[in-house]
């Protein structure tokens, strides 16, 4: 019997059925509408792991497919199959390959995932407050602006949320920003985003927080920079003294890389 | 009368577990007069009154059941009772539900009891996607409806998935490696036996004032810390189901390399020994680790100890470092004995030889080392130090690499063989690859830090663990009963209702789970009562599949339940496969073999001609001389 496999036309297969899988899924905005600088890196980044994951599923299918069509036993054929115990340079290479394509797809998130925490000059700090189960926000200015329930951000400038979480832990997510931060009790995170789309959204809890997670949401509204400042300077109320003495108490929970700028 | 208390039983056990209940509750009441607290107070989220029989009432159940009997005669000098083998075997179902240390027995006690707390779990996520068919409450309130997703995921990670493995193992990996049973007998017994404990604690919390414990599995403080009663019965029932697993994997460690019979070397040992190696390996490092954050949270909650009450100069993220350290092994420990499993049925089924066996036992290795390294890929938007999230996402794409290697070689394995399907083992086993790839897939995005911080605790992590558990391991699990269901009972099943179930689950995993991935991205967040209705149409959709998930299981039942009792005869290797387990009688004798079987070659040796893996007693007439060259441990003065 001959051992010789159709490996032109296999790999031809998989290339074809690649090239389809990534035609129907790569338009599909699978996260839906982006509204930071972040969006577009993140969903680029999808895009290229969808056209990769595609290959290695077609790959996959058309290996599965082949071998059952080719060598399923006939009925009544109680034979075996040929003693194959393996293959040193195929079994090399599928550890090799692999491990290229990981590599690269670390390195490669690795590039966005600093393009997106870059911090630029001048940004706009927020104060998040979280509790059982409602959001709040402090703007920074003379008097410490305080909004419940209601976030405004300009358009177009970096913003450092800087998170306090006053009795479990919440998580604070915009999808259409594409960022998530864990708001946790006694330490300070920072969530960076640069807003660049103007309208309205939701802020979503999403780290499991008791009875009324499903509930505890926000509005977010961004909107060009003089609506800001109009709308912080109408702003009434202060930020609660108790929720300022979290601010000064929480501790900032990360520190530079060892080695990296230490004392 | 008095003999039914003397006697190790129920009786006895029912006795045991009242006066440990009082026990309990005594030294909590004593205590707390001594230190002049008010005897009954209970408003404080501690309640000792429960928890400390919590502890004392299952230990007493298990000394009047007869677990520590022999060890405790040993320990205070008196004569032990002669072994008489009445613990040996089953010969009646009630043999079953007796302390009893056969492993075979065992075996079926794990995989029955485990499978009723998989109806169980799978009933609870009936009712969660009977809520989440419409958006908005109509069956059940908001924290009943947490309590039912954190109950669901407990029961079938603590007391379905992973038992369930060491049980099937239990059962078929000492007569695999040629011993009459596993090292530790009575070890082994008290294993299986504080599984169920745990099981029924985890259902008890229902009962529990402020209901289930409903923090989710992860149960990550400081909501854990504050929740209601319910939670503690987690954090004790956790300590049994724990002790039952290390207790399990060290058996099945000393028993993998003191035991194997005679001939056979690491490299002869089937890759479901291997696979239960790893495991073993990966259980007796990384359990104890959650059984201590358990703790921890217990005690912040019983005693005021403030592990993790930042007011208190706790470490809110510590509890998640510690918990995944164990909770992201734990995911190979629910996966690497179902990947032994395959590549039995898979090579039995084709025929053919595992392509690259050394390769794949090293892959199971190297994930179990890649394993330990990798926790913290959880915890990419937690709020820990941001610069240990590239290197644990590096480790975490890497492991992606052993993962596809096994892949692989079972798609090898598939190349020149006789692929047989009539067995729907395999037909489960073929699906698991291709449900399996797909939720390696949506790992490896998982790992890239960018994408996780968008789809982090959303829709997207349900689908990934569910393809990866229920499409990953569950599969593994049928393809394991339907395997070895003629060994255990003596008898097959009817492979026209599994086709039915196979088709029902296979289009129920991908119905169900495929759709979570997109609401995921697109913006719903996982563990909510309620969505925002732009979700409705899908999570309908859902829930459909998910009835139809459910239904199929029941087929599985009905089949299992009838089969054993009504099936036909099963001959002694029905699927004619190699590994010893098939070269005695279906079910085995009572100490598996008559005379230990030799072992002279590798356990996969389909279409080799004249190979054989192991010589039985009563075919060493006409076995082959052994020939110099592959069995290099033999002495030379060997017959």
């Amino acid at each position: 019997m001959t051992r010789r496999l159709p490996i032109a036309k296999m790999f031809g297969t998989t290339l074809v059925l690649t090239a389809l899988i990534s035609v129907v899924m790569v338009p599909i905005r699978w996260n839906g509408q982006g509204a930071s600088t972040a969006a577009g890196p993140i969903d680029t980044l999808l895009d290229v792991m969808i056209v990769l994951s595609a290959f290695v599923f077609s790959l996959v299918m058309v290996m599965l497919f082949y071998a059952l069509w080719k060598f399923k036993a006939k009925p009544g054929d109680e034979s075996d199959g040929e003693p194959i115990h393996g293959n040193t340079r195929l079994e090399i290479a599928w550890t090799l390959i692999p491990t290229i394509i990981v590599l690269f797809g670390g390195g490669y998130s690795w590039a966005v995932l600093n393009d997106i925490e870059d911090e630029a000059e001048n940004p706009l700090k927020v104060q998040v407050f979280s509790q059982q189960f409602a959001w709040s926000f402090g703007y920074p200015g003379k008097d410490e602006a305080w909004s419940s329930g209601e976030l405004h951000v300009p358009v177009d400038r970096q913003v450092h949320f800087k998170m306090h979480a006053l009795d479990v832990i919440h998580s604070f997510w915009v999808p259409e920003w594409r960022i998530k931060k864990d708001n946790v009790p006694g330490i300070v995170t920072t969530a960076i985003v640069t807003p660049n789309e103007e309208g309205t959204y939701q802020l979503i809890c999403t780290e499991l927080c008791g009875f009324g997670h499903a509930t505890m949401r926000a509005k977010v509204v961004v909107e060009s920079p003089a609506e800001f400042r109009e709308w912080v300077s109408g702003l009434k109320q202060k930020v609660p003294a108790p929720l300022m003495e979290q601010v000064v108490q929480d501790t900032e929970a990360d520190p530079l890389p060892l080695g990296a700028g230490g004392a | 009368m008095t003999a039914a208390i003397k006697r190790p039983g129920w009786t006895r056990a029912a006795l045991g577990m009242v006066l440990g209940a009082a026990f309990g509750v005594g030294l909590v009441v004593i205590l707390r007069e001594i230190s002049g607290l008010p005897i009954w107070q209970t408003e404080q989220t501690g309640y000792p009154h429960v928890v400390v029989p919590l502890v004392t009432a299952p230990l007493g159940f298990l000394l009047g059941f007869g677990a520590f009997d022999y060890w405790l005669r040993w320990a205070a000098g008196m004569p032990t009772i002669p072994e008489d083998h009445s613990q040996h075997g089953a010969t009646s179902w009630r043999d079953y539900f007796k302390f009893n240390t056969d492993h075979k027995v065992i075996g079926v006690q794990y995989v029955v009891t485990t499978f009723f707390f998989f109806f169980m779990g799978g009933l609870m996520a009936m009712l969660i996607r009977a809520e989440l068919a419409q958006p908005g409450a109509q069956i059940v309130d908001p924290s009943t409806y947490n309590g039912l997703f954190s109950t669901h995921a407990v029961l079938m990670i603590f007391v379905f998935v992973i038992p369930v493995f060491a049980g099937l193992a239990n059962y078929v990996l000492p007569l695999m490696i040629g011993a009459p049973d596993m090292a530790f007998p009575r070890l082994n017994a008290l294993s299986f036996w504080l599984l169920p404990l745990a099981g029924l604690m985890f259902l008890g919390s229902f009962l529990a004032p402020g209901g289930a414990f409903d923090t989710g599995w992860t149960g990550y403080a400081p909501l854990s810390t504050g929740a209601p009663l319910g939670q503690s019965f987690f954090n004790v029932g956790v300590q049994f189901a724990g002790a039952s697993s290390i207790a399990t994997a060290l058996n099945f460690l000393v028993t993998i390399i003191t035991m194997r019979a005679p001939g056979m070397t690491f490299w002869r040992m089937p890759l479901l020994v291997w696979a239960n190696l790893s495991t073993s390996l990966l259980v007796v490092a990384a359990t104890p680790f959650i059984a201590g954050v358990q703790f921890m949270v217990l005690f912040d909650r019983a005693i005021g100890t403030q592990f993790f009450e930042f007011a208190g100069g706790g470490d809110v993220i510590s509890y998640q470092h510690i918990f995944w350290f164990y909770s992201h092994p734990a995911v190979y420990i629910m996966m690497l004995p179902g990947f032994g499993i395959i590549s039995e049925v898979i090579s039995t089924h084709a025929r053919k030889p595992i392509f690259g066996y050394r390769l794949m036992a090293l892959a199971l290795i190297g994930i179990v080392v890649l394993s330990y390294s990798v926790w913290a890929h959880h915890m990419f938007v937690a709020g820990m130090f941001s610069w240990l999230r590239v290197p644990m996402m590096i480790t975490t794409l890497l492991i992606a690499v052993p993962t596809g290697i096994k892949i692989f070689s079972w798609l090898g394995t598939l190349f020149f063989g006789k692929i047989h399907t009539y067995s729907t083992a395999m037909l489960f086993a073929l699906a698991f690859i291709v449900t399996f790839t797909i939720g390696g897939i949506s790992g490896v995005m998982l790992g890239m830090v960018p994408i996780d911080i968008h789809v982090s605790d959303t829709y997207f992590i349900v689908a990934h663990i569910h393809f990866v558990l229920f499409g990953g391991s569950v599969f593994t699990i049928f393809a394991g009963v339907y395997h070895w269901f003629p060994k255990m009972t003596g008898r097959m099943y009817d492979e026209r209702l599994g086709r039915f179930h196979f088709w029902g689950t296979l289009v129920g995993t991908w119905g169900t789970f495929v759709p979570m991935h997109w609401v995921g991205m697109d913006g719903m967040p996982r563990r909510v009562a309620d969505y925002s209705a732009q979700f409705g149409d899908w999570n309908l959709l859902i829930s459909c599949f998910a009835f139809m998930l459910g239904a199929a299981q029941l087929v599985f039942l009905y089949n299992m339940i009838v089969s054993w009792k009504y099936g036909p005869r099963a001959g002694a290797n029905p699927w004619r496969a190699n590994t010893i387990e098939w070269q005695v009688s279906s079910p085995p004798p009572i100490f598996n073999f008559d005379e230990i079987p030799r072992v002279v070659g590798g356990p996969y040796e389909f279409g080799v001609p004249g190979a054989k893996h192991a010589i039985m007693a009563g075919d060493g007439a006409e076995a082959p001389r052994p020939e110099p060259a592959t069995v290099g441990t033999q002495t030379a003065g060997a017959p």
